[in-house]
């Protein structure tokens, strides 16, 4: 399993439209604020993994060398972590081997992107290859309109009843949100409003997506001599899993998807869970559409499957029921691609350390984060808990 | 340094060439699309029968080296209509994906459903259902690529 | 080489918005006017070109601006003559790093002008230690080549 890891610490940079600073400069204020956050210093750092979506998202190839100066790792070791959607998660689970491997003490590990800078359908488009599946695959909306038809198919799940429940989690978060100093978009919705918005591909609309989000998310990871050292409050590493799938969209199922399930229960047998929705006291889930995040529960075995949309109706999974699910607002609230991921890990290890502020689950002390990347390619979880 | 409303933006467009190889089993594959058929493999450990074909099963880890006519029918598993645009989109909406299983094979095709209006996209609703059957129908200039099928129209 | 097996030939082109953010604003600015704005860190008394930010080796806060020489001597150049697809700038040009008076970083930009046409030329008149001075363009609209080049100065 490797040594006990522990996250001491996390910044992240105020998510938004941010053409008031160059793409360094952003990554700079994350950086900045885990040191200031932390008191430690740069200098101590044994090592830097950064992260992004594909670097032509912002016309620069090789990010963590264009960051090298705003990320401090000039005369540092430095790995580049790039798993699309996912990139955030794993550029934690990097940190975390680093670590636990024993040749490293402390990790900064930075998730970062500027989506505004780019065209991200565009690019993502390039995610896809050009043979067969590109001329079909018209962006993320697509793709999650089909796997969500998959899976309510799948489960005789009424269209009303699916609407109804997204519009319940679209309503939530976003309101959520206000009580999250970072997320971008907050809002306070009117199950209207959600249902008559603007159709994206049928049947997500305006207020079942994420937005294009600039911004960052800086975290230090430590070894527990280090972490002893240090006295800060500390989030240990309590399970990781990460699994993936067949390239093409089409050559595995995404209704019972495999690879989120698998992810899911490597991570609760290394933290010896058995029963998620009873154990785990906060759960962010990477949530770029309200759908998805529903199948998200059925797969992380908080539920069973095809029984999500009528316990977000009963509000088990919002802020004030038994496991609530997204309290920073989520990704559906910000979405800067290579950070995002990150940020769920962040979110968890604010909530189990006791420091989410205005949107603290009382008494946290057990905590999930997650994301996927690429075409619902790969999953990844951590499992964060006080102690 | 005083704080400004706005600040500069460069505009710029990376455009970048690549001339990239199909390799022997792409090469069959699209050769197949030219004449009219649909190539599969099947994978002699799990007796999947795989398409587009391929040169090796991805659960299994098995080499695969035979090339099956598939048929052109199938039961559509998913579909989305994709009526916005974006920068450099390789087919132009409106247009509808779709995952189909074709008849006999056990991984879903990624191709188009048309063959009707899809400007309103109710009528779209009413037309495309889950678990209909479609079948192929090809173009008559055939230029080896995807496209040479040119949708999936609903049987009727 | 022979090619067994078809090529699909493919141009990718994604459009990009790069927010200068303030320190390149004011940079620009500069170059408009026909300034070179430099920064000076107050750690380390550093002078360095482009103004940036911060100091990349003490990470100090940098706010304010000085102008720097439009002369200076050639540190290394390259010659390069080769086409490439997309090349910002045409070939054959000569990039080169300059340290320009009173600054404590180089600076990378062009050399020409002055019967700068081919290697051979260039071999000739340019060294290390060769003193070069900027070549403004008339019409400037603060970008990088406001600045045509560096010419040597005889």
């Amino acid at each position: 399993m490797g040594r006990p890891v522990a996250i001491v610490g996390s910044g992240q940079t105020r998510h938004g439209r941010r053409f008031d600073v160059s793409y360094p400069e952003l990554v700079k204020e994350a950086v900045d604020a885990v040191f200031e956050n932390t008191g430690i210093s740069p200098q101590d750092i044994d090592g830097v993994v950064s992260g992004t979506m594909p670097s032509m998202m912002e016309g620069v190839a090789l990010t963590h060398f264009y960051f090298a100066d705003v990320l401090r790792s000039v005369g540092k070791p430095i790995l580049k972590t790039e798993t699309c959607g996912s990139t955030g998660v794993s550029l934690a689970i990097t940190g975390y081997y680093w670590i636990a491997s024993g040749l490293a003490d402390l990790v900064l590990v930075v998730g970062s992107e500027k989506m505004n800078e780019g065209d991200s359908q565009a690019t993502m488009t390039t995610v896809v290859e050009p043979f067969y599946q590109r001329y079909f695959i018209a962006g993320a909306p697509g793709v999650f309109s089909m796997q969500c038809q998959e899976w309510s198919n799948r489960f005789g799940i009424a269209e009303e009843k699916v609407r109804e429940a997204a519009t319940r989690v679209t309503i939530d978060h976003h309101n959520d949100a206000f009580d999250n100093p970072y997320a971008h978009i907050k809002k306070k919705l009117t199950p209207d409003e959600v249902n008559n918005a603007r159709i994206i591909t049928y049947p997500i609309r305006l207020w079942d997506v994420c937005p294009n989000s600039d911004g960052a998310c800086a975290m230090l990871f430590a070894s527990e001599k280090m972490a002893k050292k240090l006295g800060l409050k500390s989030a240990w590493v309590k399970g990781v899993g990460y699994s993936g799938e067949e390239y093409w969209f089409g050559d595995s199922e995404k209704a019972i998807w495999q690879c989120a399930i698998d992810a899911a229960r490597q991570a609760y047998d290394m933290a010896g869970i058995k029963n998620p929705r009873k154990e785990l006291d906060v759960a962010e889930v990477y949530n770029p559409f309200t759908y998805q995040e529903m199948l998200y529960y059925e797969c992380f075995g908080f539920c069973d499957f095809g029984e999500a949309c009528d316990l977000v109706l009963q509000g088990v999974f919002s802020r004030e029921g038994e496991l609530p699910c997204d309290p920073s607002g989520g990704t559906l609230c910000t979405n800067p691609i290579g950070a995002t991921g990150l940020n769920r890990v962040a979110e968890a290890a604010l909530q189990v350390t006791g420091q989410a502020g205005a949107h603290q689950i009382p008494g946290a002390k057990l905590g999930l984060a997650h994301a996927m990347g690429g075409v619902d390619q790969f999953n990844g979880v951590m499992i964060l808990g006080s102690e | 340094m005083e704080k400004r409303a706005e600040y500069d933006v460069i505009t710029d467009e990376v455009a970048i060439p690549y001339e990239i190889a199909y390799g022997p089993t792409w090469t069959r594959f699209f050769e197949g699309l030219k004449n009219e058929k649909i190539y599969g493999s099947k994978c002699a450990k799990c007796n999947r029968v795989l398409v587009p074909a391929r040169s090796y099963c991805p659960r299994c880890f098995v080499e695969i080296k035979n090339f099956i006519e598939v048929a052109q029918e199938g039961t559509v598993i998913s579909w989305v209509l994709t009526e916005y645009e974006y920068f450099g989109m390789p087919t132009k909406p409106p247009f509808i994906g779709a995952l189909i299983k074709l008849d006999g094979t056990d991984v879903n095709f990624l191709h188009l459903i048309g063959g009707f209006d899809l400007s309103d996209p109710e009528h779209v609703r009413k037309t495309v259902k889950n678990g209909m059957k479609v079948k192929a129908l090809w173009n008559d200039e055939k230029k080896g690529t995807i496209m040479d099928i040119k949708y999936f129209t609903p049987v009727k | 080489m022979q090619k067994d097996y078809n090529t699909l030939e493919n141009i990718i082109r994604l459009p990009h918005k790069y927010a200068a953010g303030p320190t390149f604003t004011s940079f620009y600015e500069g170059l408009r006017a026909g300034k070179i704005l430099g920064s000076t860190c107050p750690n380390c008394k550093k002078v360095l070109v482009p103004a940036r930010s911060f100091c990349p080796q003490c990470h100090a806060n940098l706010d304010e601006f000085v102008e720097v020489a439009h002369q200076g001597e050639v540190v290394s150049w390259a010659y390069s003559d080769k086409e490439f697809f997309g090349s910002p700038v045409e070939p054959p040009f000569i990039t080169a790093l300059i340290r320009l008076d009173g600054t404590d970083c180089d600076f990378l930009h062009l050399l020409g002008g002055k019967g700068l046409s081919n290697l051979e030329d260039v071999q000739a008149k340019v060294k290390k230690g060769t003193r070069v001075k900027a070549v403004w363009n008339e019409d400037k609209i603060g970008r990088m080549l406001d600045i045509k080049y560096f010419e040597p100065v005889s």
